[in-house]
């Protein structure tokens, strides 16, 4: 019997407008300073990271380390939009969201070699960084719990009506995490300012989404609260940044949270001490070479004439320049004074 | 200058591994991020990628070596316009010493700094003076929270309460009656049934300054949200070395109410106060209650109020005052006595009262001390009293290992050895989850006679 009312329910194909999943908006076009500040800021962030996994290397950086190689369009097109009064939260892949919300390079590298001139002065580590000054609330390393800190970000911005939105990251693994959906139902009852970008890069430390997950769409999990959802091409900024434009004036304009899943992708393990068995190299070299998110906004700027190939490489080298001189000053920054080790506990 | 490729360490542990394999050979032209060798250790593989753009000018150690050290030089990259000949120039003593000479951090394992020593408390505050003649009037312990949250929701806009039915239900255990009243929904929020998400929204809204009550119908509730708590609220202001932290209160009733069983009678006073960045409070008299509450309220820091279901409706004499606020980590010396101390805090108070006064008609004369703050403790005054008497009798409701009165007693031991007369008990709640039987019920919390027992024993008093 069980089995005849089972072959008798409706076998019906997931309506996206109706359960609120919204088509992305076309990717936007970027004037000529935008596309060179989208080369630079992601340029920045990949050097960086790479410089953070040869320190690592060395001895240099110690405990966990979670590269952000390969997704940096994802944080990069979304800044372009923010205020200087929006938040930003994540979790502990986080070293490029912060490079993006300003964050000195010098002062992120010497915390993630525990130094005194870290942002956390040497106690946080590579996941666990601050900026007040920056509206960066962290670098959080229990996967989910930055959705519902973040969610209390806007929670009270709507309380102070100031008109900020705060923009909570978190991966497709933590997706799943329960506090995720409690802060959804929240933020929907409460129509609370806020984004939140879920970054599907496919896998969740070494578990895929085909095997994580029931529903592979993440821009549909807020179905259940009302919530829309818009899947994005994490791995064009152009995308990235329509698409977050068009989701913090839905948050401005006082109707909500709403969900952005990005598509994209690491090309590094899940954190240095991850070899990465569980997929193919093919995978990863095809993302690569066929969807690099700055090798994208180089093509279109040599194409359209936006900027020669020395042009970029002076980017390139000053680039270059500023992480050299993070990793010299990263390493050069004295330890926390054992003084420290109090200090920090209560106000 | 040439490059140099060092061997790299796969995790913060490893010190040597193998050179598996050159992907790469001398000459080839190579950009960050191409893969150039694979190492391995016991644990895993690892593909090595450059990190500069260059040619291999060089490859020194040869593929399927094995233990090669962790900085080792592997390889040396030759940058645009040079050749292999400036190796030999710049890189004669190149074989195996890491370069990066001077920028290293001194790595000294052979022994570690010492600690330095903790900071010394700083001595808190001791009660107000209440002006003679203030008028003390008669207050539930509920009514003293209550007031307590109003009085610091009219003096500050930041301040908020959020819980379950705080609102239009006006509190499950009515600690919030007419709040929404006054202050209205903004600042007076219902939220679903969500601790571990409410949580986290408060303490994120902690985060930017605001100044949130949370309520947790129940501390048995926070168990859900015990991550948040201590995770998020208790290590913030620490891992962000000072920059932010959670001025914040979670409340709510803790421990033992009356026949609900094992899941919704716990103590959580012990658990708290093992959380470095927390303070913990757990007052027994609406006084107390109602000045530790507003002083919690204003503290920049993550604070754990733990109430009592049964005491919510006893009675107490309240000053009469504009703004009673009283020192959160100085405990209340209860009664003076000389020939036993007997500490004990919240609910277990009452337990401590009503043995106290056995005893003083038996002719033993108890000092009762009432902590109030189990976390910053005010050891001193336990230490004082100590030495006075030579004898100690802890008393809670919480369960018996890792015990808030072990915790005192290791202290007091180590402190005031020389003053004890007698070994120190310490009187818990039974090792066992709470059953539902009254019988047994009964049987597992602490009893006066456990106390009064337990202070002849340390008097020898037969």
């Amino acid at each position: 019997m069980a089995a005849r009312a089972r072959k008798s329910a409706p076998k019906k194909a997931v309506d996206h407008a109706l359960l609120g999943s919204i088509p992305a908006p076309e990717p936007a076009k970027l004037s000529k300073d935008e596309e060179l500040k989208a080369y630079r800021d992601m340029l920045l962030i990949r050097r960086f990271e790479e410089k953070a996994g040869q320190l690592y290397g060395m001895g240099q950086i110690g405990g966990f380390c979670h590269l952000y190689i390969g997704q940096e369009a994802v944080v990069t097109g979304i800044q372009m939009n923010m205020n200087d009064g929006d938040q930003m939260i994540t979790a502990y892949r986080d070293h490029g969201h912060m490079l993006a919300m300003g964050m000195e390079s010098r002062g992120v590298m010497a915390e993630l070699t525990g130094r005194s001139d870290g942002y956390s002065r040497g106690k946080g580590g590579s996941m666990h960084m601050f900026s007040r000054e920056k509206n960066f609330y962290g670098g959080h390393g229990i996967v989910g719990a930055q959705v519902s800190l973040g969610t209390g970000l806007a929670f009270a911005n709507k309380y102070r009506d100031n008109g900020n939105v705060s923009v909570s990251f978190c991966g497709d693994g933590a997706a799943n995490q329960g506090q995720v959906y409690e802060s959804f139902n929240m933020a929907a009852l409460w129509k609370l300012p806020t984004i939140y970008v879920i970054e599907n890069n496919r896998y969740a430390m070494g578990t895929s989404t085909k095997r994580h997950a029931a529903q592979l769409d993440f821009s549909m999990r807020g179905v259940s609260f009302g919530i829309p959802g818009i899947q994005v091409d994490g791995m064009d900024v152009r995308a990235v940044k329509s698409a977050s434009e068009y989701a913090l004036n839905h948050c401005r304009n006082g109707d909500g949270p709403i969900i952005l899943e990005m598509m994209t992708y690491r090309y590094r393990g899940h954190s240095m001490s991850d070899p990465a068995k569980y997929r193919t190299k093919d995978e990863v070299q095809k993302m690569r070479s066929e969807q690099d998110p700055i090798e994208q906004v180089k093509q279109r700027i040599i194409a359209e004439k936006l900027a020669t190939e020395d042009d970029l490489k002076v980017i390139d080298k000053e680039i270059r320049e500023i992480v050299v001189d993070a990793a010299e000053f990263a390493q050069n920054s004295p330890e926390p004074d054992v003084s420290e080790l109090y200090t920090d506990i209560l106000l | 200058m040439p490059i140099d490729i060092l061997m790299p360490a796969l995790s913060p542990t490893m010190e040597e591994g193998n050179l598996a394999k050159w992907t790469v050979k001398e000459g080839d032209k190579v950009g960050p991020g191409d893969v150039i060798a694979e190492i391995e250790t016991d644990k895993a593989t690892m593909e090595v990628e450059a990190v500069e753009e260059g040619t291999i000018g060089k490859i020194v150690v040869a593929e399927g070596t094995e233990n090669v050290k962790v900085n080792a030089v592997i390889a040396i990259l030759l940058e645009e316009g040079e050749s292999a000949g400036d190796i030999n120039a710049e890189k004669s003593s190149a074989k195996s010493e890491p370069s990066d000479d001077s920028s290293a951090p001194a790595k000294d394992d052979s022994k570690a700094a010492s600690v330095p020593a903790e900071p010394i408390a700083v001595e808190p505050a001791s009660d107000p003076d209440i002006p003679e003649g203030t008028k003390m009037v008669p207050t539930t312990v509920r009514v003293a929270l209550r007031d307590a949250m109003a009085e610091e929701m009219r003096a500050s806009d930041d301040v908020f309460v959020m819980g379950e039915e705080v609102a239009e239900y006006q509190g499950a255990y009515k600690i919030t009656q007419g709040l929404l009243d006054e202050f209205g929904p903004r600042r007076v929020v219902d939220t679903p049934i969500t601790e571990h998400g409410f949580a986290g929204v408060g303490v994120g809204a902690a985060m930017t300054g605001l100044r949130p009550i949370v309520e947790f119908m129940t501390f048995n509730f926070a168990m859900q949200a015990i991550d948040q708590i201590i995770n998020s609220a208790a290590k913030t202001l620490y891992m962000s070395g000072g920059q932010m932290g959670a001025p914040m209160v979670f409340r709510g009733p803790n421990g033992a109410a009356a026949r609900v069983g094992a899941q919704h009678s716990q103590c959580y006073a012990a658990w708290y106060s093992h959380v470095p960045g927390l303070k913990v409070i757990m007052p027994y008299t609406a006084a107390d209650a109602k000045g530790l509450l507003k002083a919690a309220i204003r503290d920049p820091n993550p604070v754990i109020f733990l109430e009592n279901e049964v005491l919510y409706g006893q009675t107490f004499d309240v000053p009469d005052m504009d703004d009673f606020v009283l020192p959160i980590g100085k405990a209340r010396i209860h009664k003076k006595g000389k020939d036993c101390t007997i500490v004990s805090f919240g609910i277990g108070m009452t337990y401590a009262i009503k043995a106290m006064e056995a005893l003083s008609e038996q002719g033993i004369d108890c000092e009762l001390i009432d902590l109030r703050t189990i976390r910053p403790m005010d050891i001193p005054t336990i230490l004082e009293s100590v030495k006075k008497t030579g004898r100690l009798v802890t008393v809670e409701e919480g369960f018996p290992q890792s015990s808030v009165g072990d915790f005192i007693a290791n202290k007091v031991q180590r402190e005031a050895f020389d003053y004890l007369d007698a070994p120190i008990i310490s009187i818990c709640g039974k090792d066992v989850p709470m059953p539902y039987a009254a019988n047994l019920e009964k049987l597992a919390l602490p009893n006066v006679d456990e106390v009064i027992d337990a202070v002849k024993a340390v008097t020898y008093a037969g």
